[in-house]
């Protein structure tokens, strides 16, 4: 276990490492601004951006910390309003097999739509460009767990549901005891699908509507061709990707059991 | 004021105004001097006893009240259009006209036309047609505008992809995929004006495009763009970064176009009509201040940082300088490469609405003239640069003459014979 660990461990920074090789060998011998920016220029440009992340000259010029703190921020606001409604309306549907027929093809229409399609539709409607952001992560991040926890509710064993009612729980006992704790993998698990295409969603919302956020900043960086900053905001990206998608996955292990 | 008169009607006021300024006081000297003396609500009283329409007016330009609202948010595009509504901020202008304003950058023209309709900014920089545009509900939901002054004149270009350096004419450009900044623009009039000029037929003979201004440099990297007729600092951006190469200057097309535009829900300059001048008369400030060549590298350096244009200095400075690289090896000096005059000319209006027209934009008829009149606020744009100490136009009408081949002169008193003189066209 301990040697697999190790391994492990050495064949990703063999793999990091052949990356960056790739990558260099790739932006070598060429004019500094004509190609790629290289590894090193990007480190230097990241060194550079975390050595004052909260940094504020106005509007348009943010530090990194604080573009990373509004969209974090707005993610929140969506993100909790959609796992509110998804979980709500998943175990609604999960318990009645009926309506779940019903409803589901409204869903599947609904689900492929891009998130940002609806944006236009948000800012005519709402008339308030924060809020049509917002808006966009809720319907971006509704559906896997609107889904997952219809199909975990459904699948609990019937067992548990008639001891429930043989023990004559009241609906509200009965959800807090026995549906939710039993349904609960299957719902992280759709939380944690949903988290990821937030993420997803916010940053491609963010370069349509402006602002402050790390969509804007990206776009914004584009407008100057400014390719360090935009490779070290994509790194940036994807490493708060990772820590949201760990903080659910150790939820997940600690909701897990066995029947 | 309540509502913002026709031109016709504030011709014939000022000149009521005179006349009973010289009847009543004997002059200009005459009415300070009295007005110093009984104080400005006696005075009105005096005044408004002889005719009421024009004693308010006559205060009302003497001395303006204080702003409604002070705290405001202006949208913009960061393009060097853009340049007095942008400098403005980081120059003290807005300051200097008691307001505290902040610019706002926005991603693309349709944001501009939403945060503006949805009061998310208080006024806002605009392409000129899009007020015009957008107070006819063309391609946006129906919502009076006003045009109280013009950003900048010239300053655009046709650049096009370094593998098409051999382009010459329009001809040559069959098949191209062209960009322009969005469909109510000046650049997609222009480019359909060239286009068709030259012979081709912009809707059949090319594909054009609304594309960002800040995304077409690297789409014309891509390929995924042959050119464009796009604002600076894009074009020079293209041969900075060695991707394109400026094919013609706007101010080729037309000399003296009237390119961006500082626009305001009609809404905003009714209810705070103050504010709106005092808003009017930084811009109008700024935008003079601009107008001076040798004012050019201070802005250029004002308004490069991340907060503004987020653009190198140099390339900037070439802009504003119009002495710039075109791409195929010459450097050229063009001092009226871009400029800066504010006055919203009505017969520039008449001339975007025959546009719209003729590329079937605007599908019902209008009186040209009477939009332009209520959209294109000459008068408040004299008033201000009266105010200011500016010289002034004569009239808020004037023929404009096309350089572009044989040369043609748009009369704006005839539209719509203008618009039958055109071989190609939709309507």
């Amino acid at each position: 276990m301990r040697r697999d660990r190790l391994r492990v461990a050495l064949y990703s920074v063999l793999i990091g490492a052949v990356l960056l090789g790739i990558w260099q060998a790739a932006v070598a011998g060429k004019a500094p601004g004509k190609s790629i920016p290289g590894p090193a220029e990007v480190a230097t440009t990241a060194a550079h951006m975390l050595a004052h992340p909260f940094y504020d000259n106005g509007p348009n010029d943010k530090g990194i910390g604080l573009q990373l703190a509004a969209s974090l921020g707005r993610m929140a606001i969506g993100y909790t309003i959609a796992s509110v409604i998804a979980v709500s309306l998943g175990v609604v549907l999960g318990l009645s097999p009926v309506l779940y027929r019903a409803v589901n093809p409204y869903v599947q229409v609904l689900k492929p739509i891009s998130p940002l399609a609806w944006m236009p539709l948000f800012l005519y409607t709402i008339r308030d460009s924060a809020q049509a952001a917002v808006l966009v992560i809720v319907m971006s991040s509704l559906w896997p767990t609107l889904a997952n926890t219809a199909f975990g509710v459904a699948s609990i064993k019937r067992d548990y549901l008639n001891v429930a009612a043989i023990l004559q729980l009241s609906w509200p006992r009965r959800l807090v005891t026995v549906i939710l704790p039993a349904a609960a993998p299957a719902i992280v698990a759709g939380l944690r699908i949903s988290v990821g295409s937030a993420w997803v969603a916010i940053v491609a919302a963010e370069m349509l509507i402006g602002g402050t956020g790390i969509g804007y900043f990206v776009w914004n960086e584009w407008n100057n061709l400014a390719l360090t900053s935009v490779i070290f905001a994509i790194l940036a990206i994807g490493v708060i990707g990772v820590l949201l998608d760990a903080g659910l996955g150790r939820l997940s292990r600690r909701l897990a059991y066995t029947e | 004021m309540h509502k913002i008169e026709a031109e016709r009607d504030a011709i014939l006021e000022r000149a009521v105004e005179r006349s009973i300024e010289h009847a009543v006081f004997g002059g200009e000297l005459g009415r300070r001097a009295f007005v110093a003396r009984v104080g400005a609500a006696t005075a009105a009283a005096a005044l408004a006893s002889v005719f009421p329409l024009g004693a308010a007016r006559a205060l009302a330009q003497d001395k303006p009240g204080p702003p409604e609202k002070k705290d405001l948010k202006v949208g913009f595009i960061p393009i060097t259009c853009a340049t007095p509504i942008i400098m403005a901020e980081p120059m003290g202008f807005y300051k200097k006209h008691g307001l505290n304003v902040q610019v706002t950058k926005a991603s693309s023209w349709a944001m501009i036309r939403d945060l503006s309709i949805n009061g998310e900014t208080d006024a806002t920089h605009m392409l000129s047609p899009m007020p015009l545009a957008i107070s006819l509900g063309v391609g946006s939901q129906s919502v009076p505008y006003v045009m109280p002054a013009v950003e900048n004149i010239n300053g655009q270009a046709i650049t096009l992809a370094t593998r098409h350096k051999a382009v010459k004419s329009p001809a040559e450009m069959k098949g191209f995929k062209f960009g322009v900044p969005f469909d109510f623009s000046m650049h997609n009039f222009l480019l359909r004006y060239y286009l068709a000029e030259g012979g081709v037929d912009p809707d059949r003979d090319v594909q054009i495009r609304a594309v960002p201004p800040p995304e077409m440099v690297a789409n014309l990297r891509a390929g995924n763009l042959d050119g464009y007729l796009a604002p600076d600092p894009f074009n020079q951006r293209a041969v900075f970064e060695e991707v394109g190469f400026i094919h013609l200057l706007s101010k080729d097309i037309w000399p003296g176009h009237p390119c961006c535009a500082f626009a305001a829900k009609r809404e905003f300059a009714e209810k705070t009509p103050n504010t709106f001048r005092a808003l009017l008369s930084a811009i109008v400030d700024a935008t003079q201040y601009a107008r001076d060549r040798k004012n050019r590298k201070e802005i250029a350096a004002a308004i490069a940082p991340k907060n503004f244009l987020n653009q190198p200095v140099e390339v900037l400075e070439q802009v504003l300088t119009g002495v710039f690289p075109d791409g195929l090896g010459t450097t050229k000096n063009v001092p009226d490469r871009i400029d800066f005059d504010p006055f919203p000319y009505h017969s520039m209006a008449v001339w975007i609405l025959t546009q719209m027209k003729r590329w079937g934009y605007l599908k019902t008829d209008v009186t040209y003239k009477k939009v332009a009149e209520e959209v294109f606020l000459a008068s408040a744009c004299r008033d201000t640069l009266k105010s200011l100490g500016y010289k002034t136009p004569d009239t808020a009408s004037v023929k404009h003459t096309f350089a572009l081949g044989k040369t043609k002169v748009f009369d704006p008193d005839r539209p719509d014979d203008y618009l039958k003189s055109f071989a190609i066209r939709k309507a």
